[in-house]
């Protein structure tokens, strides 16, 4: 797939969440396939290119820093772990802390005792690529705020949605709170440092969530949320057959596929099947729903280019992957022995350069604040 | 349009009732204003007009609610969505998606109102409450004002009949809560939608009002502004001057009152209000020089120079952002200055450990609860001692003094608002802090805790306290404040002695001084005693 060199100047717009959230999954995907340090920064860095082109300047736009401390955090806990208590392999004998051991039937375990560079390494590139894992799914949600997901979800599963976004809206709602009310102690006289400082917060911050969810379900319920049309009734029962029906499916073609001696009916076209009755009962319930959208987002050219450019990524890696049974080397460059310099193959540079197409690619978010400003002085010189 | 059958309500588990057989009407196009003391149920019986009380809250209620034809029995929330519009006490927390013409969508996204439908009703919403700027903003970046007129715009879209708002203005500032006022004034007369309200702050919107329901014990007494306010204990200002100077029919408007005060403003021509003034030469208890404080690129305060001197009750004023709270934070040590000092008697708030600042300052927040970890009173107030470092029993002592009514095993987030005002109040007192800081005090208190406030912070002022608040009500100023000093656009505006700040400003003024003007009486009080210097006399 070449992508266009020159694209049309393109008026500024929210691109379809849904590309987005497709473009870094297929980034994410790509990032649990190897454990080479530098392919993996290949990612972060396209994810932060793509952020810092195409961020709108909303209060979600800024959750990228938050997910980039997220996976220094990932990365210092995974190697704080190895160091005390993961199995020392390899050769070279960093330093040896002290440390006891353990019963034998807990061989697998071990507190204190040798750290090796070798297994100090693979915990570091371990923890790198979950790292880069948030990195990317951060990079979708500060491109693209989960509610704008939430308008373009199937009515039927749009309940589902609401309790999942709600949810992952709270989590930052909850670092504001805890951040303010750790501030409260110091008014008490007490240190915001420490332990205990962090501890005491969970009565004032779980109280004020609960409040707060509180709220906003019964403004939700009171705006007409959930309203069901009048036949839904036996339409409902139906929608719950046939879903239990898609599960036993889906089950059933699952085993099939991946027991060697099961008879070939239940693999593929059980699952085939158990696909399709979801389908249709997703389609049956949403029938159900009176629910409109408010100015949908379009799925133009530019959508197509990001989730291409996002599915290409993840392809090249799979092709990669697919390949090292023929191509020794290829193994190495996935997944680098720990006592060598890591290598950065073409084909993973090709692969970066894909990924940050959606910086120029997809149209500029709408401006937020300086659209006031801008009328504000209008309105201010008739 | 609204009707109440003998309607009765008891929360799950309580066992008084919170609503006692009440019956009323209240006709199409009517904007009926709700009072009453807090805890007296006024948010319960607002819920039930939407069917939120029982169906959301759980509990029992007899009698019947029809809306238009629609029983609250027969019909949950949602199914009235498209009749009655709702919006809760706090906006913010009601607020589902991220920008604002979203938000504004919404509820006709539920409903199922067609696309085309849907783009007309959002641009005439925007127009309607002067939101058409904003239509691209982030929910959390608006001020309290426009939040306010957002959460209004997102129940309006879907074309209700009845409107149903819990305290719309009492935490904006009186700019701000003019803007939602014309805006719902203007729904009342252009739309004719029906509007109950309840809010504290009479003296903002009595006068917008058709008729008042005087809601005590569970009970709701109904008729014209004039003739339930002639009676009430829960009265706004003008009210109480009107009563003092006899004039019948009672005014409810400034503008009836004006009418009316010709003989009273000529009675009192040679009188001047008796202040209460602060000896000039008490100890300089705190001083910030040259502060200036900014976050990123934007500055917040500028070239603030002021000295708090023992025994002042000092009122922050201004818009809403306009730097009332950092300053009390960077009293407090919370920001660090980019330029200039803060010193509280010989400590720089933001260097000292918390133990020792909590002897020299205080903090009210705006959320007193934020304080609370506790499980009970009894606990909290124990707490405190340990912090504040001083006698076991302290805090439980001044707050029997305060509020002898609340009792040990509750649970302080139960409390109401106002005893939670005061439960934080005696936790910051019990350390003994020159300086006392208070962050919106009066937000969601009644006319009695209010005053009863005053008289507290009064005391403490008297027993050579520093009192500093920032706040939008200007009724508490002009009773309680010895100076104001009023921020805007970074920088201080005016700082001086309460009656010759806030009696020039239009907005700002009290009640009293509207009705007095150009003569400088602030408060019914002023009146009343300058009145009874007259009788003596004579």
């Amino acid at each position: 797939m070449k992508t266009p060199s020159v694209h049309k100047p393109m008026r500024p717009r929210w691109l379809h969440p849904v590309a987005w959230w497709v473009w870094a999954l297929t980034l994410a995907a790509a990032a649990t396939r190897v454990t080479n340090p530098l392919l993996l920064i290949t990612l972060i860095c396209a994810a932060a290119i793509v952020v810092a082109a195409r961020k709108p300047d909303a209060p979600w736009g800024k959750s990228f820093e938050f997910f980039l401390a997220l996976g220094a955090m990932i990365i210092v806990i995974r190697v704080i772990f190895q160091v005390f208590f993961g199995a020392a392999t390899g050769n070279e004998l960093l330093i040896t802390l002290p440390g006891f051991s353990l019963p034998t039937w807990m061989s697998g375990l071990r507190i204190g005792g040798p750290i090796m560079l070798e297994s100090l390494l693979g915990a570091f590139y371990d923890g790198l690529r979950l790292a880069t894992i948030a990195i990317v799914i951060g990079a979708a949600n500060s491109l693209a705020s989960p509610s704008r997901l939430l308008k373009a979800m199937p009515s039927a599963l749009y309940e589902l949605g609401v309790s999942i976004v709600v949810a992952l809206s709270f989590i930052p709602q909850l670092i504001t709170d805890a951040v303010r009310i750790r501030n409260m102690r110091r008014l008490r006289g007490r240190s915001s440092r420490g332990v205990r400082a962090y501890a005491s917060l969970a009565m004032p911050v779980l109280a004020g969530a609960l409040d707060r969810s509180i709220n906003l379900a019964a403004s939700m319920d009171s705006r007409g949320y959930g309203r069901l049309n009048d036949q839904s009734r036996s339409e409902r029962r139906i929608v719950i057959v046939l879903l239990l029906a898609a599960t036993a499916l889906i089950m059933i073609g699952l085993y099939g596929i991946f027991t060697s001696d099961a008879h070939p009916l239940l693999g593929l076209p059980a699952l085939a099947l158990g696909l399709g009755a979801a389908l249709i009962a997703i389609w049956r319930s949403g029938r159900d729903r009176t629910r409109t959208v408010y100015r949908p987002d379009r799925w133009a050219l530019p959508e197509y280019l990001v989730t291409v450019s996002g599915v290409v990524t993840l392809a090249i890696y799979v092709w990669a992957q697919a390949r090292v049974g023929t191509n020794v080397s290829l193994w190495e460059q996935l997944h680098p022995a720990l006592d060598t310099w890591p290598t950065l193959p073409l084909w993973g540079a090709i692969a970066f350069v894909i990924a940050i197409t959606p910086a120029v690619t997809s149209p500029r978010p709408p401006s937020l604040t300086s659209f006031t400003t801008e009328s504000q002085k209008a309105g201010a010189t008739p | 349009m609204i009707s109440f059958d003998r309607v009765s309500f008891t929360y799950p588990q309580a066992n008084q009732p919170v609503l006692r057989d009440i019956t009323l009407e209240i006709t199409d196009g009517e904007l009926a204003l709700l009072v009453g003391a807090t805890g007296s149920g006024k948010t319960t019986f607002l819920r039930s007009i939407n069917g939120l009380v029982p169906h959301f809250s759980g509990g029992h209620l007899q009698g019947s609610i029809t809306i238009d034809g629609r029983t609250t029995e027969s019909y949950p929330p949602r199914e009235l969505a498209d009749l009655v519009g709702f919006v809760p006490q706090d906006p913010v927390t009601g607020f589902v998606t991220d920008l604002v013409e979203d938000e504004l969508a919404y509820s006709m996204e539920s409903l199922g109102v067609n696309p085309q439908t849907m783009r007309r009703r959002v641009e005439e919403t925007l127009d309607l409450l002067g939101l058409a700027d904003l239509r691209n903003r982030p929910l959390r970046t608006l001020s309290g004002g426009q939040q306010q007129r957002v959460a209004i715009g997102s129940v309006l879209t879907a074309h209700p009949q009845v409107l149903v708002l819990d305290e719309p203005t009492s935490a904006l500032d009186p700019g701000a809560a003019e803007e939602v006022l014309a805006a719902l004034h203007r729904l009342v007369h252009d739309l004719g939608v029906t509007v109950v309200m309840a809010e504290h702050r009479l003296e903002r919107v009595v006068q917008y009002a058709d008729s008042v329901l005087m809601m005590e014990n569970g009970q709701v007494r109904n008729g014209t502004p004039s003739s339930v306010m002639a009676e009430s204990p829960i009265a706004p200002p003008v009210i109480h001057l009107g009563r003092l100077a006899g004039w019948n029919p009672l005014p409810v408007s400034i503008r009836d009152a004006r009418r009316s005060a010709g003989p009273l403003r000529s009675s009192l021509a040679d009188q001047r209000p008796r202040l209460r003034v602060v000896p000039a030469t008490t100890p300089l208890i705190a001083r910030v020089t040259d502060l200036d404080i900014g976050y990123r690129s934007k500055t917040v305060l500028r070239d603030i120079n002021i000295e708090f001197n023992a025994g002042e009750i000092i009122a922050l004023m201004g818009r809403n952002g306009a730097g009332k709270s950092t300053l009390l934070r960077t009293l407090i040590g919370l920001h660090t200055p980019n330029i200039g000092t803060v010193r509280v008697i010989d400590i720089d708030p933001a260097r000292v450990n918390a133990k020792e600042l909590l002897h020299h300052v205080g903090l009210v927040p705006q959320e007193p609860s934020d304080l609370f970890e506790a499980h009970s009173v009894a606990l909290e107030c124990r707490n405190s001692d340990k912090d504040a470092g001083c006698e076991p029993g302290t805090t439980r002592a001044l707050l029997a003094l305060m509020a002898p009514e609340i009792i040990d095993s509750t649970h302080p987030r139960d409390l109401s608002e106002g005893q939670q005002m005061i439960l934080a109040l005696c936790m910051i007192v019990a350390a003994k802090p020159p300086l006392i800081l208070l962050d919106e005090p009066t937000r969601g208190l009644d006319y009695p805790t209010k005053t009863k406030l005053a008289d507290i912070l009064r005391g403490l002022a008297e027993t050579g306290h520093v009192i500093v608040m920032a706040t939008h009500d200007v009724e508490l100023v002009a009773d309680l404040a010895t100076r104001v000093i009023m921020l805007g656009d970074s920088e201080i505006v005016a700082d001086g002695a309460t009656g010759n700040v806030i009696t020039g400003s239009p907005m700002f003024a009290p009640q009293v001084a509207k009705i007095m003007a150009p003569q400088q009486w602030l408060t019914v009080d002023q009146v009343e005693r300058a009145l009874n210097d007259i009788g003596q006399a004579e």
